[in-house]
């Protein structure tokens, strides 16, 4: 990997469980427990993994927009952890992020446009005509009509309102943008366009991406290496070819087991890893995957697999592969 | 053709429009479908052409103004929707048809705890004690696997994850046992280990309770393994339909064959790095000032003078494959 533009070390985000009328805090939601990982200059990081693992939140402290439990987040080397607002403002503008509700983050009472000229405003880099040129050419590039620039974020479908958010991001050109879902509420056309898009973003001017999507399929094509989650823990890391042509941890096999294909003749979905997701909260002993892994061992329930080097720059976290590698 | 006592849900003709400041534009432009006992539907389609406000229209809740139902009829279980009044209209909604939106936080109370808003859902409609509706709604959370249901009963919308509230939504719809379940992207928040319990979960019941299933998905893969009959929409109006077999084997709209060709490959099968995937070039064009002819013409490949000239027919190209092109003979040889 080239030089880093972001690294993340050992990061956590627990809530408080409150319950009763003296909301005493009675647990804790283990979000995010102990998440680390680099992201290179011009590189994509695609990061999957169960729905509740704890994506979102590594999404948002990265930003700072939830304030970690613990651990180091560092932008360019500079540790950016605690920055106070003021002291973090010269870094906003180089990390944006796309957010996986497009209607609960556009304001209602402001126009598409506005919306997508707001930052470049705000920064001062354009106005008048020359802001509205800018504002146009984003609306093109997302696949938006400029003459759309005038409606009101209800006025769209949910993908059009995925694409303002996406046009939003991309208006200042920032170094890192976090992609939370961008493209699951668009159809695979406008979908091909968006991907395109960034792809090529990414090769004129070497944007960063934290790509987090369910489709694993969009996955492999925009990512260079690929994290994934489960339970608020990283359990297999690997380039993108290596993944999904060698995937090693118990989870992210069955993950690309249930990928449901383009055809009816295929065989139909048949859920491959049953039972119940775990909570959070009182999350299982050992491995946090051993209440549904298929080859769980006896040890499983009590050991927890560190996430080792399997060879090829491939970590995984499971003690079938324990001897395979050396710990890191 | 099956037996009339068979259908679910009969729309014809149906015609929704928006009074915008640019002018009026037909959302939805003379859609008919069925869907039948325990049948799924599902309805594709490009970003925007109308598959949310169909949705929405069958349930008279799109937001009038600016929009409005102006003609066909919705006709479930025999009865036309449409002629409802409001108070007929309520006691039907949420109970013989449901819903699951798109956006979850839009149609979840930010202000009440999940498990509240469900046992309001149910005892709206149902019969039942306070009790009953508390145990009922913990049994749906339970059915959508979220985990310890009793808990997350408790808990407000901003504390669940984006896929848990998906979920929270699906459990609401399902807990009256509709005949009719709309499902508006029910999945694209869950990852696919989740996705493929989900659509086990909601077949499951559809078999059980003779669910008919109107499915709106961006995911062709969705598609394929769990309808029966799939439309096309495209600007508003229905350019396809056709059993799933049909459409997935040869598809007659060039529209239908671009978006067939934008799926992404399959991780397992060998990707290039970063390859360019292919996309149909071009965005919808501005419903409020349609061209004359056909709505795909600006780009498609195939388009000949006609197609900007005349609007192409609905037709039937045999065993109910139904396409609106005029070139829909020659698709799959020239495309
Ligand atoms: N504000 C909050 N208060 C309490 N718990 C929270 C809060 N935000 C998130 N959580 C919990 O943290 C866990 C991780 O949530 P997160 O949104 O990061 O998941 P995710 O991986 O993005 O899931 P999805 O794929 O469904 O969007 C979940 O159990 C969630 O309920
Ligand atoms: N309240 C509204 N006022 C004005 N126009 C609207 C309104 N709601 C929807 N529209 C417009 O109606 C058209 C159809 O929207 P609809 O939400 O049905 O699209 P969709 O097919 O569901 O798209 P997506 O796949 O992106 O969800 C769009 O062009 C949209 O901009
Ligand atoms: S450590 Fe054990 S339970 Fe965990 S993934 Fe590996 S085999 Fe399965
Ligand atoms: S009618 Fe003409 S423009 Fe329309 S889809 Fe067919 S060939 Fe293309
Ligand atoms: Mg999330
Ligand atoms: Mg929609």
């Amino acid at each position: 990997m080239t030089e880093a533009l972001l690294e993340v070390t050992d990061l956590k985000k627990h809530y408080p469980v409150r319950a009763g009328v003296l909301r005493r805090q009675v647990g804790t939601v283990h979000a995010v427990d102990g998440v680390s990982f680099a992201l290179g200059i011009g590189e994509t990081l695609g990061l999957v993994g169960e729905s509740g693992c704890g994506k979102s939140t590594v999404a948002r402290s990265v930003l700072r927009l939830v304030e970690p439990t613990s651990g180091q987040i560092r932008l360019r080397g500079e540790d950016i952890t605690h920055l106070s607002k003021t002291e973090l403002r010269p870094h906003r503008r180089s990390m944006q992020i796309v957010f996986q509700d497009p209607f609960a983050s556009l304001n209602p009472r402001m126009t598409a446009g506005d919306i997508v000229g707001e930052p470049i405003a705000v920064h001062g880099l354009a106005s008048g005509k020359a802001l509205e040129a800018r504002v146009a050419k984003l609306f093109e590039q997302v696949g938006l009509r400029p003459d759309q620039m005038r409606n009101f974020p209800h006025q769209f479908s949910g993908g059009q309102r995925q694409r303002i958010c996406i046009a939003r991001a991309l208006a200042l050109e920032p170094r890192l943008i976090v992609c939370d879902e961008p493209v699951s509420a668009l159809d695979v056309s406008i979908q091909a366009q968006v991907i395109n898009l960034l792809i090529d973003l990414q090769r004129q001017h070497g944007f960063s991406y934290l790509f987090i999507a369910h489709d694993l399929a969009v996955v492999a094509h925009i990512s260079h290496r690929v994290a994934v989650m489960y339970l608020g823990r990283i359990v297999e890391i690997a380039d993108k070819d290596e993944l999904f042509r060698n995937p090693r941890h118990p989870y992210t096999q069955a993950l690309l087991a249930s990928v449901p294909i383009a055809n009816p003749h295929a065989k139909k979905i048949a859920p491959l890893v049953d039972g119940d997701v775990p909570s959070p909260v009182n999350p299982p002993s050992g491995c946090a995957f051993h209440t549904r892994c298929r080859f769980a061992m006896e040890r499983c329930k009590t050991e927890r697999p560190a996430l080792v080097d399997a060879g090829v720059g491939h970590q995984v976290a499971c003690l079938l592969n324990e001897g395979t590698g050396r710990s890191q | 053709m099956a037996d009339m006592s068979d259908l679910v849900l009969d729309v014809k003709n149906l015609r929704t429009v928006f009074f915008t400041n640019s002018g009026l534009f037909k959302a939805v432009d003379d859609v008919s479908f069925t869907v039948r006992r325990g049948e799924t539907l599902a309805i594709v389609g490009e970003s925007g052409c109308g598959k949310s406000v169909t949705a929405l229209s069958l349930l008279r809740l799109v937001p009038d103004p600016p929009g409005r139902i102006v003609g066909g009829s919705v006709t479930l279980e025999g009865t036309d929707l449409l002629t409802l009044d409001d108070a007929e209209m309520r006691a039907i909604r949420g109970n013989r048809i449901s819903m699951i939106f798109q956006e979850p936080m839009t149609s979840l109370n930010p202000v009440m705890r999940i498990g509240h808003q469900i046992v309001e859902a149910v005892r709206l409609h149902r019969n039942m004690s306070a009790k009953e509706a508390h145990d009922l709604a913990i049994e749906m959370l339970r059915l959508v696997r979220i985990p310890e249901p009793a808990r997350r009963a408790r808990e407000y919308p901003h504390q669940l994850s984006g896929g848990m509230r998906q979920r929270a939504m699906i459990a609401m719809a399902l807990a009256c046992r509709p005949a009719l379940l709309i499902a508006d992207e029910p999945t694209t928040a869950l990852d696919v280990t989740i996705q493929a319990q989900i659509l086990a979960l909601i077949l499951d019941l559809q078999k059980e309770l003779g669910t008919g299933l109107v499915l709106i998905t961006h995911d062709l893969g969705v598609v394929a393994q769990t309808a029966q009959r799939v439309i096309v929409m495209y600007a508003g109006k229905k350019v396809e339909e056709a059993s799933v077999e049909a459409l997935f084997a040869a598809p007659k709209h060039p529209y239908t064959r671009g978006l067939m060709a934008s799926i992404p490959a399959v991780p397992a099968s060998d990707v290039a790095p970063q390859a360019r995937l292919n996309e149909i070039p071009g965005t919808v064009p501005s419903l409020v000032r349609l061209p004359a002819g056909c709505a795909f013409a600006p780009r498609c490949k195939l388009a000949i003078k006609r197609c900007q000239e005349e609007y192409p027919p609905l037709a039937d190209w045999g065993g109910g494959h139904l396409a609106a092109c005029w070139r829909a003979a020659e698709v799959a040889e020239v495309a």
